[in-house]
């Protein structure tokens, strides 16, 4: 299936800011994330259709994910 | 109290208290310039170092920021900017927390850190700072960890509390106790060109819900550090966010966190 993945702050770097990947039926926001070589703790909001998702969420074809990084620094 | 108010009256540029006669009325009457403060703006007038705050904030605006108290938890890149803008915009009584003290790392971007304060407390520094800034207002400084232990007494008697953390697991103490003592919270957090603002009333759990998933870690900030242009934004923006809820006034970031990405100078909003 087809997945438009977005990327948002630092996980830009060395990658891309939108990009579509072809992806395994049945694939969760942690397996993007693997794709991605993300890995969990660096995940700060997974979000579906801008909707606010957890690392289980099984996607389906079409969709779009957005994953905005952890900051944590003050 | 009457002696004191005929003489600010009669002082009075129209309504405007200059700041030489706010001095003056504090030893001539023998009492701390922040009583005149209280005293001039009870009374309908606007001590004058105000005046470019007047036609967005009218008098009662400026007395309720006065009675406000609101806490800073963390001194360090969001803390020093969020107490210096408190501070000037006239929020009569800050609650400064940080345990720590400023060493030679921090100056690249922490307000307060300035040679001569390498090894000081962050709080005194802090309450050092406002005094020269704007004596009427009062900094209590509390020089320890915030946690679950002591937060409850920290945040006694505040309208709003300022996440200024670096800690995840420790922001998500201070969203519990602020729930529990229904404080208003504005979050901020940053990382390199990176950051986040949310604002989180009583009964929300936006913040809760953001973090999740493994709050224990840290984030980005621990290999990208920061710079010094991006604690002031995100520092401005929550000073923004406190000034609307304690004046109950505008649109807070309730339930959406804003992404902010100065690299690419993106803003964008997640629903929350």
């Amino acid at each position: 299936m087809k997945i438009t993945v977005k990327l948002f702050a630092g996980f830009r770097e060395n990658r891309f800011k939108v990009a579509e990947r072809e992806l395994a039926d049945g694939c969760t926001i942690a397996g993007v994330l693997s794709d991605l070589g993300i890995s969990e703790p660096e995940l700060g909001v997974a979000l579906i259709n801008g909707r606010h998702v957890t690392l289980d969420q099984v996607l389906s074809d079409g969709e779009t994910v957005s994953l905005f990084p952890k900051v944590g620094g003050g | 109290m009457a002696e004191l108010l005929a003489w600010l009256k009669e002082r009075a540029k129209g309504d405007l208290l200059l700041w030489a006669d706010q001095l003056s009325a504090a030893n001539r009457f023998k009492v701390s310039v922040r009583d005149v403060e209280n005293a001039a703006l009870e009374n309908g007038l606007l001590p004058a170092r105000y005046q470019r705050n007047r036609n967005m904030f009218c008098l009662d605006d400026q007395l309720k920021l006065f009675k406000s108290k609101v806490a800073v938890i963390g001194c360090g890149g969001l803390g020093g900017y969020i107490i210096e803008e408190l501070a000037r915009l006239g929020v009569g009584t800050i609650v400064a927390v940080d345990p720590d003290v400023f060493e030679e790392h921090n100056m690249n971007r922490q307000l307060l850190a300035t040679p001569d304060f390498l090894g000081i407390k962050k709080v005194a520094a802090a309450a050092r700072r406002v005094d020269r800034v704007n004596p009427a207002v009062e900094l209590l400084p509390v020089g320890l960890a915030f946690g679950m232990d002591n937060g409850k007494r920290i945040l006694e008697g505040c309208h709003v509390a300022v996440d200024a953390l670096d800690s995840i697991a420790v922001r998500l103490e201070l969203a519990e106790i602020c729930q529990e003592e229904s404080i208003p919270l504005v979050h901020g957090a940053i990382a390199g060109w990176y950051g986040y603002l949310m604002t989180q009333y009583p009964g929300e759990r936006s913040l809760q819900k953001f973090f999740a998933h493994n709050s224990q870690e840290s984030g980005l900030e621990k290999h990208l550090g920061n710079p010094s242009f991006t604690p002031a934004v995100v520092a401005s923006l929550e000073v923004a966010e406190v000034c609307k809820i304690l004046l109950n006034q505008g649109t807070p970031t309730r339930r959406r966190c804003l992404s902010i990405d100065l690299y690419d100078m993106e803003f964008v909003e997640i629903e929350c």
